[in-house]
Parts: C-alpha cells; sequence; structure tokens
C-alpha cells in the first residue's frame, strides 16, 4: 500500500518535471518565434536604411568632385569626366507634371463616374479593368510606346501642335522644333496613362468612404450630382485625394522603363516639349552597365540618390495624408 | 424667371460635367484596349512553339525565348523564397506581437514607402552591396534585387489580413492553453492563408515586370544558364534589349515576350482577386 503511494507520488513528481520541461520548451519555442518576427520587422528598417547609406557612399567620388555645381550644371561629358545633373533633373520634373496635369482631373472624374453614375452592375467590371491597367508592367508601355504611340504622335499630334499652338506668341517656345516622335511628351503622356489607374483607384476608394448621410442629404435640398461632388464629396475628401495624387506622383518620378523607351536619352534642358530629353531613371537604365570609371558611376549613383531623395520625401507626404484620412474615416 | 435660368445652369453645369466623366472613363479604358489589341496582334503573330523551345538567336537568324523564359522563372522564385519569409514574419509581428508599437506603426510607414519606391534605386543598392564586392553580375543579386521588391507586398498583405482574424480565435486558442506561437501558427495563419497567398502572388506579379533592378544586377546573357552564380537572362530585359535593336526579328520576339509577361500578369492578378474574393 505505502509502496504504491510512493510509487504513484514519483509518478506524478516526474509526469510534472516532464510538464514542466515540455512547458519549458514551448516557452523557448515561442520566445525565439516572436524574436525572429521582430526581427524580420526591422529588417524591413534596416534595407530602407541600406539603400540610403550605401546610395550615399557609392556618391561620395561625384558629390566631393563636383559639389553643389552637381545639380545645377547641364554638361555631361564621360570623355572630360564632367558630370552635372540638372538635365535629368529637370526632364524628371517636367515629365511628372505634364503626366499629372493630364492624370489628375482625368482620374478624378473616372473616379466620379464610378462613385455617382456608374450603375451598379457595371461598377465591378469597370473597376477591375482598370486596376488590370495598373497592374500591367511597365516595359509593356514602354515597347507600346515606341512601335506604336510614337510613331502616331509624330504623324498626328506633334504637327498639329506646332501648326496651332507653335504660333501662339507666348507659349510657342513650348512646342519649338521638328516632330521627332520621340521626346518629353511623349514620356509624359505615357507616364500619365500610367499613372491614371493609381489615382483613379485611390480617389475611387476615399469617395466611397464619405458617409452616405452626407451625400443623401445634399441631394435632399436639391443638389445636382456634379454639386454633390463639386461641394461635399471633394472637401470631405481632400486630403485623402491629395494623398492619391502624391502616391502617383511618386510612382511617375521614379518609373524607368516606360520613359527610357520614349524619352529620347539627350542630355540637354530645352524649353520645347517636342524636343527629346532624358530622366534621372533613363539615364541610370541607360548608362549604368556602360559606364566605365569610378567617377562616372559614382554620378550616375548620385543621381539615384537625388531621386530616391525626391521621391522619398513626396511618398512620406502621400502617405500621411492618406494615414489623416483614414484616421477621420476610421 | 430669374430662379428658373439659374435651374437651367445648374442642370446645365451638371449634364457637362456628368458627360466629361463619361468621357474620362471611356479614355481610360481606351488605353486598355489599345495597349491589349496591339499586344496580341504583335505578340500572336509571332507566337509559336519554337519560343518555347530554342534560345535567343543572334540577329538574323531564327530563335526563340527559352534562355530568358528560364532564367525568368528561376530569379523570380529564388525571390520568392527568399522574399516572402520575411515578409510573412515582419508582418506577423506587425499584426500579433507588436500590434500597438511604435516600432510597428514606423516599420509600416517605411514599408509603404518602399512598396512604392523607384525599382531603379533597388537596382543600385543590390550593386552596391552585392556585385561590385562579388566582382560579377549574378543571378543571386538579380533574385536579392526581387525579393526587396517582393517583401514590402508580403508584409503589407499578411499584416492586414492577420488584423482580419477575429480576437475570439486567438483567446479561444489561448483559453485551451496554446502557446502564442502555436495560436499564430496553428490558428491566425490558417484563418488567414487565402489572403496571404494573395498577397504572394500580387507580389510575383509585381516582379515578373520587373526590368529596371535587373538590368545592372542579373545582367543578361546569350546562352542557356543553370548557374545563378552566373550572369542571367531574363524575359524583362531580353525584351528591353530586343526592342531596342534595328533588327526586325528581334523586334518580333520582343513583342512575343511581351505577350507572355502580360498574361503572365494579368492572370496571376485575376487569380489574386478570385482567391481573395472567395470566403
Amino acid at each position: 500500500m505505502v509502496d504504491v503511494a510512493l510509487q504513484s507520488e514519483a509518478a506524478v513528481l516526474s509526469a510534472a518535471a516532464s510538464r514542466a520541461k515540455a512547458l519549458d520548451r514551448l516557452r523557448l519555442g515561442d520566445r525565439i518565434f516572436r524574436l525572429l518576427t521582430r526581427a524580420a520587422a526591422l529588417a524591413v528598417l534596416a534595407i530602407l536604411g541600406g539603400v540610403m547609406v550605401s546610395l550615399f557612399i557609392g556618391s561620395v567620388p561625384a558629390l566631393r568632385e563636383f559639389g553643389f555645381s552637381f545639380l545645377i550644371e547641364q554638361r555631361w561629358n564621360p570623355v572630360t569626366e564632367k558630370f552635372g545633373a540638372l538635365a535629368p533633373i529637370y526632364g524628371t520634373l517636367v515629365t511628372s507634371f505634364i503626366a499629372m496635369l493630364i492624370a489628375v482631373p482625368v482620374g478624378l472624374m473616372i473616379a466620379m463616374f464610378l462613385t455617382e453614375l456608374c450603375p451598379m452592375w457595371l461598377r465591378r467590371p469597370i473597376g477591375i479593368a482598370i486596376e488590370l491597367l495598373a497592374g500591367v508592367p511597365s516595359i509593356i508601355y514602354g515597347i507600346w510606346g515606341l512601335f506604336v504611340f510614337a510613331p502616331f504622335l509624330q504623324e498626328t499630334l506633334q504637327p498639329f501642335l506646332i501648326s496651332t499652338l507653335g504660333n501662339v506668341p507666348i507659349v510657342s517656345p513650348l512646342f519649338e522644333g521638328p516632330p521627332y516622335g520621340i521626346g518629353v511628351l511623349t514620356a509624359s503622356l505615357i507616364l500619365a496613362i500610367m499613372v491614371l489607374p493609381f489615382i483613379t483607384s485611390i480617389s475611387r476608394d476615399v469617395f466611397e468612404a464619405v458617409p452616405p448621410v452626407l451625400k443623401e442629404a445634399a441631394y435632399g435640398v436639391g443638389c445636382t450630382t456634379w454639386e454633390v461632388v463639386r461641394y461635399v464629396v471633394l472637401p470631405y475628401t481632400r486630403v485623402g485625394v491629395i494623398g492619391g495624387v502624391m502616391l502617383g506622383l511618386g510612382r511617375a518620378l521614379g518609373e524607368t522603363m516606360a520613359v527610357t523607351f520614349v524619352i529620347g536619352n539627350a542630355h540637354k534642358v530645352s524649353a520645347s516639349i517636342l524636343a527629346p530629353g532624358t530622366t534621372i531613371s533613363a539615364t541610370i537604365a541607360n548608362e549604368f552597365t556602360e559606364a566605365v570609371g569610378a567617377l562616372y558611376t559614382s554620378s550616375l549613383i548620385a543621381l539615384g540618390l537625388i531621386l530616391f531623395f525626391i521621391t522619398f520625401v513626396v511618398l512620406a507626404i502621400a502617405r500621411y495624408m492618406l494615414l489623416r484620412i483614414e484616421r477621420r474615416i476610421g | 424667371m430669374a430662379a428658373s435660368s439659374l435651374y437651367a445652369g445648374r442642370r446645365r453645369r451638371n449634364i457637362i460635367a456628368m458627360s466629361l466623366s463619361l468621357a474620362a472613363t471611356a479614355f481610360g479604358l481606351g488605353w486598355l484596349v489599345l495597349i491589349l489589341g496591339v499586344l496580341l496582334w504583335e505578340g500572336f503573330s509571332g507566337l509559336s512553339l519554337q519560343v518555347f523551345t530554342q534560345d535567343t538567336p543572334p540577329p538574323g537568324s531564327a530563335g526563340g525565348l527559352l534562355n530568358p523564359i528560364i532564367g525568368s522563372l528561376m530569379l523570380t522564385g529564388l525571390a520568392v523564397i527568399i522574399g516572402t519569409p520575411i515578409g510573412i514574419l515582419a508582418g506577423t509581428y506587425m499584426a500579433e506581437y507588436g500590434r500597438y508599437d511604435r516600432l510597428t506603426s514606423v516599420v509600416r510607414f517605411i514599408n509603404d514607402i518602399l512598396l512604392s519606391a523607384p525599382s531603379i534605386v533597388v537596382g543600385l543598392f543590390i550593386y552596391e552591396v552585392m556585385v561590385y564586392p562579388m566582382g560579377h553580375f549574378s543571378g543571386y543579386a538579380g533574385s536579392v534585387a526581387l525579393a526587396v521588391i517582393v517583401m514590402p507586398v508580403v508584409v503589407r498583405t499578411t499584416e492586414d489580413m492577420l488584423i482580419l482574424v477575429p480576437n475570439q480565435l486567438r483567446e479561444a486558442a489561448a483559453a485551451i492553453g496554446l502557446p502564442r506561437a502555436f495560436i499564430i501558427g496553428r490558428v491566425c495563419y490558417r484563418a488567414a492563408k487565402a489572403g496571404m497567398i494573395t498577397g504572394v502572388l500580387l507580389a510575383v506579379a509585381r516582379i515578373s515586370g520587373e526590368t529596371a533592378p535587373l538590368l545592372f544586377t542579373a545582367l543578361n546573357n546569350q546562352f542557356r544558364s543553370w548557374n545563378l552564380d552566373a550572369p542571367m537572362a531574363s524575359l524583362p530585359v531580353v525584351i528591353f534589349q530586343f526592342a531596342l535593336s534595328p533588327y526586325k526579328d528581334w523586334q518580333k520576339l520582343a513583342w512575343t515576350g511581351a505577350l507572355i509577361i502580360t498574361f503572365t500578369v494579368l492572370a496571376l492578378s485575376i487569380a489574386a482577386r478570385a482567391l481573395s474574393s472567395r470566403k
């Protein structure tokens, strides 16, 4: 009897011990998993930090050689190793600006159509089609732009612009020169087509987030659809729309392949939007593998650093704006 | 009189705005039709079995796209293998362990920026940290560059999907004594599986057309190569090279490659959409 009691006590003890051991193992596994996930989260930060640091280190030789003049000089001469980033920076900003000038109003109009006008059964298919347009890889836009769009522009839109706006006193410098087909205008139009789906889908999302009560109240006092959009929806979603526009701008600024095909890669700042130009990303894509000499490579990396800096600021503003409207809508 | 003309003016303005929005939609969809139409037209005429069975030709002779297709599959596969686990773990931390942490909001912000950062900058980064120290272009470098693009997409969808998992599930699992890691692995991941796979599919769709980060990491290769430690061909880079060449048959192959990529991407995003809408 006593023996049995002792035995069972021992069994209980050893069971308790093995249980404690098993629990310890689980606890250890738990801790390791938690550490792993935390390390992965930190890796995201490390990558962004790594991008900044590596680009900065890579561009030190160029920045030391040229200093501030790198930003304001137009020359780009691999033979004499004199580099300045003005033409690519100018091209990047101008193409993105023209692209946004077209894509923002069109995108907002499509978003308005999708949220206010479109019959219910058609909303999903059109929404999906617009999002598919966003998924088409940029190289497709590039090859299409080079073989189809540029020749088309060369024969139709560009001669038309030259013969009409080219004679209007103030704007005529914008449309000077022969119709090359490829150039700043073509790149801008392709960019506009590319960022259109981004702007559309974000504005549609924020438009849909407007509380129906507000719209119903406006319709109730007799507003037309346009007045509801103009005086209720747009003011309510302004921050979100700006966020979406900035997000599209971030895309346009950094877009590489679509632009590289059709910009013409000329390191020149010209007033005419019909002339060939270049952008930061197109310059890097075209010249990086062929760059000989440390200074040339370093100048291209410095261009990358400038691009990263510009897009970082734009995207940070975009995210901040979108975060604000998310909080408001809740 | 005055009131009725005011009303007429408002109606007119409304009609103008509405027709403009209709026109804008037609304009937007028109591009999709136009681009896909030309792509089908140009791409299909060059599509044949040869494209999938022969390597890229020298200019002037016939050939296919086999070596860039192999390259693209290998680069994409390795990129997913590298990028997905890190992305899922990071997303797990953000949704499960540190949902209300300061670290999580910082990581979310940075991740969103990485999500839309210019991909060519990623290429430069990998060139600096891998290609330059190793002394040569390689498939590994290309894969890592693509993995840097995969990761933010996966982080984002994993976090979003895990947050949607109802807390009652976690509480029930905790109540029967499961440790946290098991709750996440056996309960939350299962509940969020469809959404997480969607994220990976979207990431694959995103990188299968990426050209810029491969230009100076994986570079290109005229020949069939299974060696990830050497320069490697990929469809987008070959399209870039062939489209800008003066040779007609290369340009033709570029169109065919573009068709293959576009349909891969569209199929992946439609699959992802079907998966996420099925609840």
